[in-house]
């Protein structure tokens, strides 16, 4: 606080405003739409090794979301949503963190929760509530959670990871750990107050959290254009005082740069870092919605042209690291795995009825003890009225 | 042992945990240097350092929001949101993040360490903003425990055990007391057991129940009603979620009668919740009604203050129409 009144030295003498569109904040490209490399592009840190591991991820995902819309579909599970069209955006930014980071995501970002090592039955499990859940069937599908894989539980409420992002960074800190936290969330969660409060305080605080916003182009139903005036959520970054920057979140590479110099700065400065990646949600919101009545087809297909993963496997390809016999391959053992998964996880039966009071608090209070014991009293009067007294798995 | 007021008695409790252990962390708004608005972390910053005692922007929702993600972290965050009337800010990361955060994530991540720690309540002219008892928005939410302290001894040894225990707390400090109760504190440290009412002083005739500032209340109403011959016993809830149902379903049984005053309003009051199970677990008991001595269903007043409050005299009237129903 050194004012009366330091800022004078920048006086002016007639009124004129900053214009609220004077931040043109340019965005990081390394792939053209058809996948070549831009000349004179900066290029991310990239072998053979994690450009496969990455792009096993990008295969799993495009099977696995398309396996279980259908099965939604067939009602076998309640609800879905897929991470379609910002496939590149989420495992180019997972794949610039060690393990050792924590991951706070918003409920869209399933791939970099495989790209930590997440299998196949443990997804399944979770979209079927079943006792080999790891969250014990409490919450509604896509709601994953890995405390081994350093992935935070998802929580519905938008925005809520933000300022937590801020702490749990704060707490890596102190402690002197060599990691960072990561937090995606929407353009549409930026315009929630945890946001600001989120954003501001990491910024004060000086804590090592790299904030990722999927800028997709739809908050449900919801254009950009009602979300925001102005130049998107990137010029909001500097507003508090954070670097910055926006990226071509169909490039992969580029994504994966943005994200690897972020980690870089965050961990060198104590400092958080704003990443705004621009996409599009290929998909629906989720299973309840149909986006044919806010959006066009024609814009639909535009984007679907300049697909991330695509334009990655062009990358992979020119490498020679790729080929269809390969992509075939691969398309095929995920089909496989996901289908025969699909199968054991749902016939896993529910969790078990005393889980409904377990882990409310660290230890069950006596009056949970109680209702539980009530309950249970009330249940063997009725069974057939109560899926748990029937044996059944939903 | 030494004499203490209820600030002394908090401060000297951050104090020992942030001594017992490098990962307690205090902060909130002008909770650094100046040591809070009521200066309960007085000292802290120039001991521990800014890095465990600081001040963070003007922002409750993600003050609360810091600290889950601290205590998700493994570090042991005591958040102050610097009045009780501005902890709505943060309702949300409160009741959907931090109540829920073990239970939703099957048990893979807890914020198990955190205390938020507010004052609350009335009689200092504090007008609709600087006064609130905002208690039983937070009783109703599974997941978090609630606590109230009434004296410095009792506030040194349940914040202590609300820091080690293994659930999110929330501890309401009865800011009316901070430096009008003064009395003997050890000076080490040591715990008080969450979830365990206490038996202040017993009686025949009828309990009277409260927690917090109100227990200054009821025992001035339990004096004028010694003098007519009455006999109250009265308990101190401490905890109210969970609360002890036993300690004071035993105290009923014995007196028959069941006075509960709080100074929040009465709808919606936790009163209404004991009055509701005591009725169950004592109903063949009870000689009269339960009788609830509560705040209007007002935003609390300024000038009508006193008119408001549930003073002695109100409370010391519903005793003797418990007794003479």
């Amino acid at each position: 606080m050194n004012r009366p009144d330091s800022k004078v030295v920048n006086a002016i003498h007639q009124a004129s405003f900053i214009k609220g569109d004077a931040l043109d904040i340019p965005t990081l490209k390394v792939l053209d739409p058809q996948g070549v490399v831009i000349e004179g592009a900066q290029m991310p840190d990239i072998d053979e090794a994690l450009a496969l591991k990455i792009y096993d991820t990008l295969a799993f995902i495009r099977v696995f979301d398309e396996r279980m819309v259908a099965s939604q579909r067939q009602g076998r599970i309640s609800f879905y949503m897929t991470c379609k069209g910002e496939e590149a955006a989420i495992t180019g930014s997972a794949a610039a963190l060690s393990d050792d980071d924590m991951i706070m995501a918003q409920y869209r970002e399933q791939a970099a929760l495989r790209f930590r090592g997440f299998s196949t039955p443990n997804f399944m499990n979770q979209l079927f509530s079943n006792s080999k859940d790891l969250g014990k069937g409490r919450q509604m599908p896509i709601h994953y959670g890995s405390n081994e894989l350093n992935y935070m539980t998802i929580s519905s409420p938008l925005a809520t990871q933000i300022p937590q992002a801020a702490g749990y960074a704060y707490g890596q800190k102190l402690q002197g750990k060599d990691a960072v936290t990561i937090c995606y969330f929407g353009e549409g969660a930026a315009s929630e107050g945890d946001f600001h409060a989120g954003l501001n305080m990491a910024a004060v605080l000086r804590t090592p959290t790299i904030f990722f916003c999927r800028n997709n182009g739809y908050a449900i139903s919801t254009g950009t254009e009602e979300q925001y005036a102005g130049d998107g959520i990137a010029p909001r970054g500097v507003g508090y005082g954070i670097e910055t920057i926006r990226v071509d979140g169909n490039d992969l590479l580029a994504v994966l740069l943005a994200t690897q110099t972020a980690r870089e700065y965050a961990l060198k400065h104590n400092k958080p870092v704003l990443i705004e990646a621009m996409s599009y949600r290929l998909g629906a919101h989720s299973t309840s919605d149909d986006p044919s009545g806010y959006r066009s087809k024609e814009e639909e297909d535009l984007w679907a042209q300049i697909d991330g993963v695509l334009r990655f496997k062009t990358w992979m390809v020119a490498q020679g690291w790729w080929d269809e016999d390969k992509e075939a391959a691969i398309y095929e053992a995920y089909r496989t795995e996901v289908l025969s998964e699909l199968k054991v996880s749902e016939k896993i039966g529910a969790p078990a009825l005393d889980e409904l009071v377990t882990d409310v608090y660290h230890d069950v209070p006596k009056h949970l003890q109680e209702q539980l014991s009530e309950l249970k009293t009330h249940i063997a009067k009725y069974p057939d009225a109560y899926p748990s007294a029937k044996g059944e798995s939903h | 042992m030494a004499q203490m007021n209820l600030l002394h008695a908090i401060n000297s409790a951050l104090d020992h945990a942030m001594e017992q252990n490098d990962r307690v962390l205090c902060f909130g708004e002008d909770v650094g240097h100046f040591g809070g608005v009521f200066r309960a972390t007085s000292g802290l910053q120039e001991k521990f350092g800014k890095d465990r005692c600081f001040n963070t922007p003007l922002v409750e929702q993600g003050i609360l929001g810091f600290a889950n993600g601290l205590a998700a972290q493994g570090s042991v965050p005591i958040a102050e949101i610097q009045f009780a009337d501005y902890i709505f800010p943060a309702f949300d990361q409160i009741v959907n993040e931090t109540a829920k955060f073990r239970y939703r994530s099957g048990n893979e991540f807890n914020v198990g360490s955190l205390v938020i720690r507010t004052p609350y309540g009335g009689g200092i002219a504090g007008g609709l903003y600087h006064s609130q008892s905002p208690e039983a928005y937070f009783t109703g939410t599974p997941g978090i425990k609630v606590v109230v302290p009434r004296n410095p001894y009792q506030a040194k040894g349940l914040l202590t055990a609300c820091i080690n225990d293994e659930d999110p707390v929330i501890f309401f400090e009865p800011k009316r007391l901070y430096r009008a109760s003064i009395g003997e504190v050890p000076e080490e440290s040591y715990e008080i057991e969450l979830g365990k009412a206490e038996v202040v002083s017993e009686g025949s005739d009828v309990t009277l129940l409260g927690w917090g500032a109100q227990m200054e209340i009821i025992e001035q109403a339990c004096e004028m009603a010694k003098e007519q011959g009455i006999s109250c016993e009265i308990i101190d809830l401490r905890t109210l979620s969970p609360w002890d149902v036993e300690t004071v379903a035993k105290s009923v049984t014995k007196t028959g009668r069941l006075i509960i005053s709080h100074e929040a309003p009465i709808t919606g009051g936790f009163a209404g919740e004991i009055s509701a199970t005591i009725s169950d677990k004592c109903f063949l008991h009870l000689e009269s009604p339960i009788g609830r001595v509560c705040g209007l269903d007002t935003p609390y007043p300024l000038m009508q203050e006193k008119e408001y409050v549930a003073d002695k005299y109100k409370i010391f009237e519903a005793i003797k129409a418990s007794v003479n129903f």
